[in-house]
């Protein structure tokens, strides 16, 4: 179980993207993240946090479901289906830079359906996608704009992230599938 | 994250006797995400497109018709309502041939209100689509059940250990059988109330006080529900009449004052103003009889995506 | 044709017999009963060698079952109720007047017999109805129906409608010897119920029928029968409530008679719910009571209170079940399933020997309504039973002879059953899983 990144990795990444965030957008206003449930949101929130100390300003955040959005071929037949839980987007989207934050990118799918999701929740000015972990596999046409790591990988593997909020520690690993996956 | 069910076992809703507390949870889990769905400029979401969903109403019914409609109409799926006239079923069709007849066209869910207590059942053995019970006869109207109970939680955070009170023609609602199914698994406190000709047989074995006295019923109650007296049960000779029971039965804002201080009023509809309720306490301020229909729609969303579109998920970006 | 049934257990409580004996039938009549006859002694006889785990007892009466001929033949017709008779060690019945038209006349009374003799298989006594198209207001020719055939009157499908017609009916058919047989149900009390009013229909919202409503014609009819000293027979009953009040009334020496059906001693409300909800094969009339109805009509059947088992079988079409469970028609068959039923659950259950069992299926059906059988004498018609009672059999509606497949029953394993059925001297039905009945099928 190799670990990929350990805690104080992770406060550095996130801290190096928050720098491109900047830079790419010429400082934070009309900027917004929003995490992609689960653990897309509390990164998007130590992302604003970080933002708030480099540029001194409160950068909106909300959290977006898309389980609603799943498409077809999404469904794998594996684990416990998961629970609908709320979007909080508590600010309007007109007009925004949104930054859209998941935790890994692999096939693409989950980052359709945000973008989905979010165009039902108005017209923003621009998205751009942070991810901590890209995995490759792309299946539709979706690269992110920030990277935290790009860790190849075959698709009997997977990664595991899991962080202090929901898990109670930092951690990111490479781990196999038990069983035949495709 | 609550201990819940992951899913529905089964393709159908016919009742809530038929559902475990876990996936009553999960219901009302799901309910609270669709209810956001409902505050959105755009109030839809595609989980349920491509999907096919029958209204088929054998009883007429504007808001609970209309309420799954629009459930289904914010899930994306494809609609089509079919209200059976009198003079249908007297033309002879059965149940079950209407129902395989509109099975050819292969919807995923038939929402079915029936007279008949059992119906639900009955199509559920015969069909492939999932089945969902709007009402049959006397039985149950789970959706409506699950409903009350989200807007008693939503009201007051929780199910377990309050005190309910239900008052009325308690013999003939499915309304009724529905909400002491669900607020006994929920590990509420019901007291159950009305006339003794309207009080079925065996009640106390589901676990609920029943009583005569609506004084006593409604002593300390977090939350009183009101359930319709049909005008026709007048008929039946259940009660002398109508200004009889109001004056024995009938929620009036000093009855309402022997509840906590913070309860809570419900009723399905549509309400008898002046028979089972005084219109003081019917638009008054502990009044939640419009929450519950707002309520209505975000529940039956839940329930349709519960069973018709989930499916299996990969938990893969 | 001589037929020797050797070496079986033979039971007839008329005449106290109860042990191995051969049984003699020549022709259309038992010739002989004794503890040996050897076959030599009866040149050209059809030797049955039947063995005592089998039991030869007077031919079995089903005292109420409804043939549906005239007016409802697609449900059953004479003479398919006849086969589904035999088949079910029945070698006569009593239908019922609930046909269409009502069997309120000779010239109807004598068209069912004709039927029945043109089947050729078992016996049929009709019963009369009591008023005029059964629609309770004048009494129906009660004597000329007696002329014709008839061996009791009933209104049944309905109560007799009033404590007054019941009192004429009462008086009426006492002149002429014969019983009237109630349906006993307060309509006003029934209401449109559908089930036994209870626990168990209050879950699933069906509306209730409530035991009272039979305790109150019961007791009526007790009333009655004291008043008028004439013969009141409480056709399928089903409380505890109707039994209290018919044991004691017999112990006021009353002149009232009561029947159970098999349905009623196994199944209770509780099978409403499980482990089908709503199956219409448990909706009849009276319907499926509390477990301590249930209980008390088996105390009955021991303590004798009970006279007789009679199956109601009320065959339905499908289509008149496969509906919703309000609209379903009332009714199951019981003939093809009444024995394995009562062998199984009573007595092997320990719940009444076999001996009384037989009582209840032979002796006292023939008694209550006079007709000829309940028991093997000399001379009489060889109307003959012979049952398996250790055979394990496995219900299965698709074979029954019945036109009707309306039964809760399919499927159950069941240990008991009928080995064969002779109805004057002829063999009508033989169990093929019975080896030792099979020399009856060269008959």
């Amino acid at each position: 179980m190799p670990i990929l990144m350990d805690s104080e990795r992770i406060g550095r990444t996130l801290t190096r993207i928050a720098h491109e965030i900047v830079e790419r957008n010429r400082g934070v206003g009309d900027l917004a993240l929003v995490g992609v449930r689960t653990r897309g949101v509390p990164i998007a929130r130590r992302l604003a946090a970080i933002l708030r100390d480099i540029a001194g300003q409160e950068v909106a955040t909300g959290a977006l479901d898309i389980t609603l959005y799943r498409d077809d071929l999404m469904k794998a037949a594996v684990g416990p289906q998961p629970i609908v839980r709320r979007t909080e987007i508590p600010f309007s989207i007109d007009g925004r830079h949104i930054v859209l934050v998941d935790d890994v990118l692999y096939t693409g799918r989950t980052v359709r359906a945000a973008l989905d999701a979010l165009i039902d929740f108005g017209r923003p000015s621009t998205i751009q996608l942070v991810v901590l972990v890209d995995r490759g596999h792309r299946e539709l046409p979706i690269k992110a704009d920030y990277v935290g790591k790009n860790v190849p990988t075959s698709r009997r593997e997977t990664i595991h992230v899991r962080l202090a909020e929901i898990d109670g520690e930092d951690e990111v690993t490479l781990d196999q599938i038990e069983g035949e996956r495709a | 994250m609550s201990d819940t069910a992951a899913r529905l076992r089964g393709k159908d809703l016919l009742g809530i006797a038929d559902l475990t507390a876990s996936e009553i949870t999960l219901i009302l889990d799901t309910a609270e995400a669709m209810k956001e769905v409902s505050s959105r400029p755009i109030k839809k979401v595609p989980a349920l497109r491509g999907k096919t969903v029958i209204n088929l109403f054998y009883e007429p019914s504007t808001r609970t018709r209309t309420s799954f409609e629009v459930a289904e109409k914010r899930l994306s799926a494809d609609t089509l309502n079919i209200a059976i006239g009198t003079s249908s079923v007297v033309k002879g069709e059965t149940l079950i041939d209407t129902a395989l007849n509109l099975e050819a066209m292969s919807p995923d869910i038939i929402v079915l209100r029936h007279a008949s207590s059992g119906a639900c059942h009955l199509l559920a053995r015969t069909c492939k689509a999932g089945i969902v019970n709007a009402g049959d006869g006397m039985h149950e109207h789970p959706t409506q059940g699950l409903l009350d109970a989200f807007t008693i939680r939503e009201r007051k955070g929780r199910l377990q250990g309050l005190k309910v009170a239900i008052v009325g023609d308690l013999l003939h609602s499915r309304v009724f059988r529905s909400n002491i199914y669900l607020l006994t698994k929920m590990g509420a406190e019901v007291w159950v109330c009305g006339p003794p000709t309207l009080m079925p047989a065996g009640i106390e074995l589901v676990g609920v006080h029943a009583t005569t006295r609506v004084e006593e019923a409604v002593e300390g109650a977090d939350a009183i529900m009101m359930l319709r007296i049909q005008l026709e049960r007048m008929q039946g000779g259940y009660f002398p009449s109508l200004r009889e029971y109001f004056q024995v039965f009938g929620m009036t804002p000093e009855r309402v004052k022997l509840a906590k201080p913070d309860a809570i009023i419900m009723h399905p509809g549509p309400m008898n103003r002046g028979v089972e309720i005084a219109s003081e306490v019917a638009d008054g301020p502990a009044s939640v009889i419009l929450d519950q229909v707002a309520n209505g729609v975000a529940v039956r969303m839940a329930v349709l995506y519960l069973l018709a579109g989930g499916g299996e998920h990969e938990a893969v970006a | 044709m001589k037929l020797l049934l050797k070496g079986a257990r033979v039971i007839d409580p008329a005449s106290g017999v109860d042990g191995v004996r051969d049984v003699l039938i020549e022709g259309d009549r038992i010739a002989r009963v004794d503890m040996s006859i050897p076959p030599a002694t009866v040149p050209g006889a059809i030797v049955a060698d039947l063995g005592s785990a089998l039991v030869v007892c007077p031919g079995l009466i089903d005292m109420h079952v409804h043939l549906r001929e005239p007016g409802y033949e697609h449900k059953e017709t004479v003479a398919t109720g006849c086969a589904s008779a035999v088949a079910g060690g029945f070698t006569a019945v009593a239908c019922m007047p609930n046909t269409n038209p009502v069997n309120d006349s000779a010239s109807v009374t004598r068209f069912i017999l004709k039927q029945a003799a043109e089947a050729g298989l078992a016996r049929d006594y009709p019963i009369g109805a009591v008023s005029k198209a059964s629609e309770g207001q004048e009494l129906a020719e009660m004597a000329d129906m007696r002329e014709a055939g008839c061996v009791a009157f009933s209104d049944d499908g309905r109560p007799v409608a009033t404590a007054l017609l019941m009192r004429r009916a009462l008086e009426y058919a006492g002149m002429l010897g014969l019983p009237i047989i109630d349906h006993c149900e307060d309509k006003t009390l029934a209401g449109d119920g559908v089930a036994h009013e209870g626990f168990h229909a209050s879950q699933l919202g069906l509306r209730g029928i409530p035991g009272a409503a039979e305790d109150v014609i019961v007791e009526r009819n007790i009333v009655l029968a004291a008043m008028t000293r004439s013969h009141a027979h409480i056709a399928h009953l089903s409380t505890a409530g109707a039994l209290r009040a018919v044991r004691s009334a017999k112990e006021r020496h009353i002149r009232v008679t009561c029947e159970v059906t098999p349905h009623h001693f196994t199944l209770t409300d509780e099978q409403l719910m499980a482990p089908l909800a709503y199956d219409t094969n448990l909706k009849m009339n009276p319907p499926l009571r509390h477990v301590t109805d249930r209980d008390a009509l088996l105390a009955g059947l021991t303590d004798g209170t009970v006279d007789a088992i009679a199956t109601d079988h009320a065959p339905h079409h499908a289509d008149d079940k496969r509906v919703e469970f309000d609209r379903a028609s009332f009714g199951i068959v019981g003939l093809e399933t009444a024995v394995s039923l009562s062998l199984d659950r009573l007595v092997h259950a320990g719940v009444i020997g076999l001996g009384r069992l037989i009582e209840l299926l032979s002796t006292n059906p023939a008694r209550i309504l006079g007709v000829p059988g309940g028991r093997l004498a000399v001379g009489d018609a060889a109307d003959i039973t012979i049952l398996a009672p250790d055979l394990n059999v496995t219900v299965s509606a698709a074979s029954f002879r019945s036109k009707s497949r309306n039964t809760p029953f399919d499927g159950w394993p069941l240990r008991g059953g009928v080995a064969a059925t002779i109805v004057g001297g002829r063999v009508l039905f033989v169990n093929p899983d019975v080896p030792q009945a099979s020399a009856l099928g060269r008959v």
